[in-house]
């Protein structure tokens, strides 16, 4: 049995006369792993910062652990925990300081504060740089300790912006492993992420976010299976007609030209259907040069929803840096 | 009010003693300052008192002694002027997003920072003033033990009500400016014609209108005017001018300070209520 933790209901926000955040809706349940994905400027940073009071609600109903952003600001922010995309410590306290001013400025009673350090720094293995500042710290242990702070007030939920961005593949492994033993303790989890592999391993939901609007939403296998049963690579002598070739056929529900030749997805079982294809196509005269088979993953389903194009700026980067000119 | 401003002024204690370097430069910048610009200048003032007019019956003061006062204020204006650039700091590269993000009022960040401007000009003050004993500033001349005390309060109780308005000032501006580079030119830009405007070196008795009308909206002059009334007495004369304090004189030179603490609070309070770091 379970309820939604997060209730967001046509949040729209707006940067000057700029749309960052246009009805969007979604809901995230107590428990779950939630990864919310976007390209850059998708508006997914905008929904977060209303998430976790940072930004006004403009538009519509935002609840979090029960309560609204608008009218229960307080009460929200003591319930959620926060990791920021970007380092936020104080280079020069130490692991143990940064801890102890996160419980103080929340108001933890001492007891409870200095029990709670504890039990964080075993969880992220941090006990041996207790006394150190923070600007000594590698990469990795400043993540870790961050998370550690997020969890300092046993927040209901933990909003997690690009927790692994930089670091190194040793280092998000163990990260993930933190997430998950935080997730299986009770906490649910907000994940924002670039990283595929990332959503796709953590995550129990994924909804995608572009110019302000969700565009997808289900589990990684849903939202793969919605792509197609598999996907074919092709090389060709000549890949306009055979692009043609592919496009009529009642297997392949979509044909896109890459700068290496085609990819095809398909609608059945590719490993039934791939010797039919072959052979149409090499019936026209097409040479095929080389085929490669592989399941549709969730880079895939992502570049199928949000196109290939590079985004640069966010709206309200976009916004800030007119207003300052 | 929850205690949380004290866990923001807990920080601001630990960074002023973990930075030895600064501590150092801090805590001797000022002393230095007495040694060598107030020898320097009493040999010189000292040498020439002939041409000084002095009025038989009153005391005069040396030259160390009247400018002693004035590096006292000095140095409560240049550590709460430069104060608030931590926040900047904290802005750009530190919490001021966990601090934003947690359910501390803003307030508190304000409160914290003020008390710890304030912290560090009592101490820099204090060791000035005991630095200036040994040197030969002749303060509380003549005082009962007693009426010592009365003066050193009402010297810190003008210190800090000074230091306060100056952090918020500070305070204010670092939360509502972007770049670091601005913020350091304003203050720079505020520092000298704060300093030079002031009693805290020289009388202004003999100074133009315009210039005397910049002196008397300056806070610098009304916190100098506290300091040597409690530590040199109501009446004396010092550079060939002739001080007469009245009570009614100190109160609204305190009234003054209190007055612009209290608009630079209201400035630095809206300024961290709108503050926003996304």
């Amino acid at each position: 049995m379970s309820s939604a933790i997060i209730e967001v209901a046509d949040l729209e926000h707006s940067f000057g006369d700029v749309k960052a955040v246009d009805k969007v809706s979604f809901t995230v349940e107590e428990g779950e792993i939630f990864s919310f994905l976007g390209p850059n400027g998708a508006g997914k940073s905008t929904t977060i910062n209303v998430l976790t009071t940072q930004l006004p609600c403009q538009k519509g109903t935002v609840r979090v652990c029960g309560f609204d952003v608008r009218t229960a600001r307080q009460a929200v922010k003591k319930s959620i925990g926060v990791v920021f995309q970007d380092e936020v410590l104080d280079r020069d306290m130490t692991v143990r300081e940064t801890l102890e001013f996160h419980g103080r400025i929340y108001s933890m009673p001492k007891p409870e504060r200095l029990a709670r350090e504890k039990e964080l720094i075993e969880l992220v293995e941090l006990g041996q740089k207790l006394n150190v500042r923070t600007k000594h710290l590698s990469g990795g242990m400043k993540r870790r300790l961050e998370i550690a702070r997020g969890l300092m007030t046993r927040p209901r939920v933990l909003f997690l912006d690009e927790p692994t961005i930089g670091l190194d593949p040793q280092t998000r492994l163990k990260i993930w492993d933190y997430i998950k033993g935080i997730n299986e303790e009770g906490t649910t989890i907000f994940l924002t992420t670039h990283y595929m592999d990332e959503a796709d391993t953590l995550s129990d939901r994924i909804e995608i976010i572009d110019y302000g609007k969700i565009i997808a939403t289900g589990t990684s296998e849903s939202l793969k299976n919605t792509l197609g049963e598999d996907m074919i690579y092709l090389e060709t002598g000549d890949d306009v007609k055979a692009l043609k070739l592919a496009e009529a056929m009642s297997e392949v529900t979509e044909v896109k030209k890459t700068s290496k030749g085609l990819e095809l997805i398909l609608n059945s079982d590719g490993g039934k259907v791939m010797p039919k294809i072959l052979r149409s196509i090499g019936k026209e005269g097409v040479d095929i040069i080389s085929v490669r088979m592989k399941k549709p993953s969730l880079d895939d389903v992502f570049v199928h929803y949000t196109g290939r194009e590079m985004r640069a700026e966010s709206a309200e980067n976009a916004f800030h840096r007119r207003r300052r000119h | 009010m929850g205690r949380e401003f004290l866990t923001v002024y807990w920080r601001e204690m630990i960074r002023f003693v973990r930075f030895k370097g600064q501590l150092f430069a801090a805590l001797v910048q000022p002393a230095l300052w007495l040694l060598l610009f107030g020898i320097a200048m009493t040999s010189n003032f000292d040498n020439n008192s002939f041409s000084m007019p002095t009025v038989p019956g009153v005391m005069a003061v040396d030259y160390l002694t009247f400018m002693a006062a004035g590096v006292m204020a000095m140095t409560a204006l240049f550590t709460c002027l430069f104060g608030g650039m931590g926040l900047l700091f904290d802005k750009n590269w530190g919490i001021m997003k966990e601090m934003l993000a947690s359910p501390m009022p803003s307030y508190h960040i304000q409160i914290g920072v003020g008390l710890g401007g304030v912290t560090k000009s009592f101490i820099q003050v204090g060791l000035i003033l005991i630095f200036g004993l040994v040197l030969g500033v002749k303060f509380f001349l003549g005082f009962s033990a007693l009426e010592t005390v009365v003066a050193i309060v009402g010297i810190f109780a003008f210190i800090m009500v000074f230091s306060a308005g100056f952090i918020f000032l500070s305070a204010g501006l670092a939360m509502r400016v972007e770049s670091m580079e601005s913020v350091q030119a304003m203050m720079t830009l505020l520092t000298l014609p704060l300093m030079f405007s002031s009693n805290a070196l020289y009388s202004t008795s003999s100074f133009p209108l315009w210039l005397q009308t910049i002196s008397s909206v300056n806070p610098l002059t009304y916190l100098v005017n506290g300091i040597r009334y409690f530590a040199l007495g109501n009446d004396f004369t010092a550079m060939g001018t002739h001080y007469e304090y009245t009570g009614g004189d100190i109160a609204l030179s305190f009234v003054v300070l209190l007055i612009f603490a209290g608009l630079t609070f209201v400035f630095a309070w809206r300024a961290f209520r709108t503050a926003k770091v996304t």
